[in-house]
């Protein structure tokens, strides 16, 4: 459990109360990632794990990470879904060593305790002993002895997971624009496409902040620019919760909207007067109605779903140490797809993960910044673009979004003073 | 081995070879011209096998298609900077119909940084068909199939 005020030593020097000033020491010093681990990943948060849509049957189950911390996350036979710690209550081995598969019992391999699809401990071998000899004491309580669980709950299908049992309902803490932004691309049932991984050589809050930052967008991702796609009439918007954890962005109002009004939406493509060779490559139908060709949903602390034209994926950020995460990408589409549909996700596939032409960037440019800050950990990043009184339901160009996260993130992690709260801009 | 069989395995090998020279020499514009005009090119995470079809996390089903590709490269994407090393080994010919060759083959990619510091980069497998275009051996498709499917970092230059 969080030890409250837990000591850092250090403590972190924030310079502003407003989160305009980040140093840089958040991203590399150990004593940070541990002191994370309790107080975000452990904290009163709903950690993104899985999708319903990756263990559909009864003792289907995948392994996954809270925080640093493997798990593993089943449904049982009545259909509830459960998540418990990949290590086994006897000596601390791993137990589940399968990436995800159906199973009526988790088997730990050294010595065979065996736990069930709600991590309940069901098996014991030698409980009893052998002639005599081993054995547990009469008043040994299996019930004493299960995997470690978390809460869990599913909005729509997209599962989290917490250690706290104070942690607020998850609608609450997700709270009302996020809410509309998960319900808009779950509206269908999904299917799971595939994976992609990387793993990135920087620490996982660079990643938070970058899917909060519209401003790199155009300057840092070249692909649109060099093959002319711009649409003329495009526009943003976007929202937050109350407490200014998550954020949620569309790019809306394109070409191919006003060719919907026209009637003639099935033959027509998201963009035009671009200069792909193979234009093959941007041919897909829209999925919704509503003329957003790009959504970004981040979710406090590490879950990031997108729709990008036809691409719908969730990234999962897992942090590995305080210079090392890995990019999870849970790759989807919808069970009513056609074959054409698939074939035009499997695609634009190539847009994004590690090889996507629109996002291979991102991960160079947050190596770019763990290989600069070794040193200089009081020294400190500079987030003002767009002002400091920018409204963050209505600006979405300027870095309010990301100033919002670490005003969060400073009130889980509590402040050198040792006050705890979320800074004044609302 | 009988002298026809032994001239495919040679012009096969050489093939590979000049792929993965074109790719370490960074003739980027050049690798689209290994495959015949409808040649597919992909890279699977070995993960994703088990689906039908398999995720990819690079997708080319044109020439065309590789030149955007080559041309993104060239100036819209940032990647790391680096020299690539392949290594192809391990060439079989799984079989052979006509001018249509099957052929495994297993690579290695390193990545050499500009302070001289080189890393493993990928291993995996080619799964390719191989056939005879205009005189010449070339790819009707090349799939690499990732055993290092946890990228490092970012794939930006062809596996």
């Amino acid at each position: 459990m969080l030890r409250e005020n837990a000591e850092i030593s250090p403590p972190l020097p924030w310079p502003t109360q407003d989160g305009s000033r980040v140093p840089f020491g958040v991203f590399t010093r150990h004593d940070v990632f541990d002191r994370e681990q309790e107080a975000i990943f452990r904290g009163p948060v709903w950690n993104y794990v899985a999708l319903e849509a990756e263990l559909p049957q009864p003792h289907d189950f995948k392994t996954s990470f809270v925080g640093d911390t493997p798990i593993i996350v089943s449904r049982a036979e009545d259909g509830s879904l459960h998540a418990f710690v990949n290590r086994c209550a006897h000596r601390g081995a791993t137990v589940q060593r399968q990436a995800c598969g159906n199973t009526r019992q988790h088997r730990c391999v050294y010595h065979q305790w065996s736990y069930n699809a709600r991590g309940d401990l069901v098996g014991v071998p030698y409980r009893r002993g052998v002639a005599g000899m081993g054995g547990y004491a009469a008043d040994f309580d299996p019930r004493d002895h299960g995997l470690t669980k978390l809460r869990v709950a599913s909005h729509k299908g997209v599962i989290f997971a917490t250690f706290r049992s104070d942690t607020a309902p998850l609608e609450d803490y997700l709270d009302e624009p996020l809410l509309a932004a998960i319900d808009r691309l779950f509206s269908r049932p999904v299917k799971v496409l595939g994976h992609m991984r990387q793993r990135v050589r920087g620490n996982w809050k660079l990643y938070a902040e970058n899917t909060r930052d519209p401003y790199h967008a155009a300057l840092l991702h070249g692909f649109h620019a060099t093959f002319g796609l711009y649409r003329t009439n495009q526009k943003r918007k976007g929202g937050s919760d109350r407490a200014r954890a998550h954020s949620t962005g569309v790019t809306y109002g394109d070409d191919w909207r006003q060719a919907e009004q026209s009637g003639n939406i099935e033959q027509d493509k998201f963009v035009a007067n671009y200069s792909l060779a193979d234009p093959s490559l941007l041919e897909g139908r829209p999925d919704f109605n509503d003329g957003v060709t790009v959504s970004i949903t981040s979710i406090f602390p590490c879950l990031v779903i997108q729709q990008i034209m036809n691409t719908l994926a969730t990234r999962h950020i897992r942090p590995k140490a305080a210079d090392d995460f890995e990019l999870y990408w849970t790759y989807f589409g919808y069970q009513d797809d056609d074959e054409q549909m698939t074939a035009c996700r499997l695609k634009q596939a190539n847009l994004v993960g590690p090889a996507g032409l629109i996002s291979m960037e991102d991960s160079e440019a947050i190596e770019l910044i763990q290989r600069a800050i070794v040193r200089d950990g009081r020294e400190d990043s500079f987030l003002e673009f767009g002002g400091l009184q920018a409204d963050l339901d209505k600006d979405r160009t300027g870095e309010a979004t990301i100033r919002a996260f670490w005003r969060y993130y400073s009130g889980l992690m509590g402040r050198p003073d040792g006050t705890r709260g979320n800074g004044a801009e609302a | 081995m009988t002298g026809a069989p032994s001239q495919a395995y040679d012009a096969i090998r050489a093939l590979e070879y000049r792929y993965a020279r074109l790719l370490d020499d960074d003739r980027l514009e050049e690798w689209p011209s290994l495959f015949v005009e409808r040649g597919v090119y992909k890279v699977i995470p070995r993960e994703n096998l088990d689906r039908q079809p398999p995720l990819p996390i690079f997708f080319c089903d044109s020439r065309a298609m590789m030149q955007d590709r080559v041309r993104s490269l060239r100036e819209a994407n940032v990647y790391n900077l680096h020299y690539a090393r392949h290594v192809v080994s391990n060439i079989e010919i799984l079989s052979a119909r006509e001018d249509i060759f099957e052929v495994a083959a297993c690579y290695t990619v390193y990545q050499t940084d500009l302070e001289g510091q080189t890393r493993l980069f990928s291993v995996g497998q080619y799964r390719d068909v191989i056939t005879n275009g205009g005189g010449e051996l070339k790819f009707q498709e090349k799939v690499a199939v990732c055993d290092t499917f946890n990228i490092p970092n970012l794939l930006a230059i062809p596996l």
